[in-house]
């Protein structure tokens, strides 16, 4: 088992490697063409470089090892029509010739969308690297946990919304572009401050944990839906995943701004 | 503490609902290791390299005050990171096998590579314009929204142009672009770029990059199915 992890490491590292390749050949072109300086505590810089390399490396891999296999396994059962039936091998025929299955037999599969969406966000090192610089730049104001659980929060309910739309097979961009309208709505409504980094918060939820989970939750779902083909309803979850982010982000400042202005009339 | 939450449910669903042990519980404690010591010093490194590069490079332009490098700077940070991105290759060939299978594209494989190829470069190129119009906007500190709504305008009409194969995915892909690494170094670029000019307020106007490239490659993609399946209309 030893030296096959060590495989898969080193697999993971040449992968982040190749990551970060372009991006060190153009900020070392930009660097001596244009700012045309010495680069400061180069070796400082190098060893952090590295570091991150060899975080994200160990992190995939540990993800890969644990996490995947059975979040993927999990969403294959839970989606399965046997299950769905609870082994009971009348309601597993009915199931299997049913044009339509109710969108309530997917209730556990819903469940699952939301915590699995909740939690996958809250480990997502990009988002923790924002929301640690909006802390830094606010002084606190907005505070590093809120700002992630809030987006949390938004890919949980985003992701779900996203799987009941699989189920029932109803056009994406009906959703998506109501969503855009409320969005849109909201801004009008919401502090100045947050708009930016509301909007950013979209983009940074799904990278390198949220994607994968919920991918292989959308492709297993419209697998095993009667009439849903996993090429055309297997995508659009990440869409969910980045829209419903901006509208919660926005409520947390909204309501953070509310309280804090009961505060001083009080 | 940070994947405490994924532990919590993934124990409680494969208990409580599928009521099936785990299998591999010794490689599965393992991975759970490996997760939080990987983002413990994938963060030591943001702190000590990516940010302090990002800001660095932002400020030096700022005092170089020739705005077209630093646009360029953005066209080529965000083409070269998002041509090399996993995730996207990952869609990219998914939509490629797709678009044979439609009969869209010709179902052998140059013509699927070809197809594959050119929404890579499709993507990147919508995500490097976008970081250097954002540049732009923080230059010039006009508000993000005006941006977002045209941006937000322009993909609903061009949804009803573009054939419903390539929707799904176009949507999509404004999300996956932007990678983990990408993102501490885009952000520290504009928060930095806005600390250094006279006037800018990092909070309005430093923000914003990201959301550029995460909406700019669904404008893009849904042409780029239009171009190759013809206008579909709904």
């Amino acid at each position: 088992m030893n030296s096959e992890i060590f495989a898969i490491l080193g697999n993971a590292l040449s992968g982040t490697t190749l990551d970060i390749v372009p991006i060190i050949l153009v900020l070392g072109f930009f660097q001596l063409v244009a700012i045309r300086k010495a680069i400061p505590h180069l070796k400082q810089k190098l060893v952090g470089l590295g570091l991150v390399v060899l975080g994200l490396g160990i992190f995939i891999v540990g993800l890969e090892q644990c996490v995947f296999p059975i979040g993927t396994q999990m969403a294959q059962q839970l989606t399965d029509l046997t299950f769905l039936a609870d082994n009971d091998s009348v309601k597993l025929e009915a199931l299997q010739n049913a044009k339509h299955i109710a969108p309530g037999v997917y209730l556990w599969t819903y469940v699952f969308a939301f915590l699995i969406g909740f939690s996958t966000t809250l480990a997502e090192p990009a988002l923790i690297a924002v929301a640690y610089k909006a802390k830094e730049i606010t002084t606190g104001a907005i505070s590093a946990w809120g700002l992630r659980i809030s987006v949390a929060l938004g890919v949980a309910a985003g992701v779900t919304l996203g799987v009941y739309r699989i189920v029932m097979g109803s056009p994406l961009h009906y959703y998506i572009v109501a969503g855009y309208v409320f969005l849109i709505i909201q801004t009008c409504f919401a502090p100045k401050q947050i708009i930016p980094l509301a909007y950013d918060s979209g983009g940074v939820t799904t990278s390198t944990v949220t994607v994968p989970l919920i991918a292989a939750l959308g492709i297993g779902l419209a697998s095993s839906v009667p009439g849903r083909s996993p090429l055309i309803d297997g995508f659009g979850l990440i869409a969910f995943a980045s829209l419903f982010p901006m509208i919660t982000v926005m409520a947390y400042a909204m309501i953070t701004e509310k309280l804090a202005k009961r505060k001083e009339i009080e | 503490m940070d994947v405490v939450p994924i532990i919590a449910v993934i124990t409680f669903f494969q208990l409580a609902i599928i009521q099936k042990p785990f299998l591999q519980l010794n490689q599965t404690l393992f991975g759970v290791l490996l997760v939080v010591m990987g983002l413990f010093i994938f963060i030591l490194g943001l702190e000590s390299a990516l940010f302090p590069i990002g800001e660095k490079m932002a400020n030096e332009f700022a005092i170089k005050g020739n705005p077209w490098w630093i646009i360029f700077f953005g066209f080529a940070l965000g083409f070269s990171t998002t041509i090399a991105e996993p995730a996207l290759t990952v869609i990219a060939s998914k939509a490629g096998g797709l678009a044979a299978g439609a009969g869209a594209i010709e179902n052998n494989k140059d013509s699927v590579a070809n197809f594959v190829l050119g929404l890579r470069f499709t993507v990147a190129f919508s995500v490097g314009l976008a970081i250097a119009i954002g540049v732009v906007r923080i230059l010039k500190g006009w508000p993000l929204i005006w941006f977002i709504v045209v941006g937000y305008s322009l993909i609903t009409i061009t949804t009803f142009f573009a054939p419903q194969e390539i929707i799904g995915i176009a949507y999509d892909s404004g999300g996956i672009t932007t990678s983990t690494i990408t993102v501490p170094l885009v952000t520290a670029l504009g928060v930095g770029l806005a600390t250094s000019i006279r006037g800018r307020n990092p909070m309005l106007d430093g923000f914003g990059l990201i959301a550029l490239a995460s909406l700019n490659p669904i404008i893009f993609v849904l042409g780029y199915g239009i171009l190759v399946y013809g206008a579909g209309g709904l």
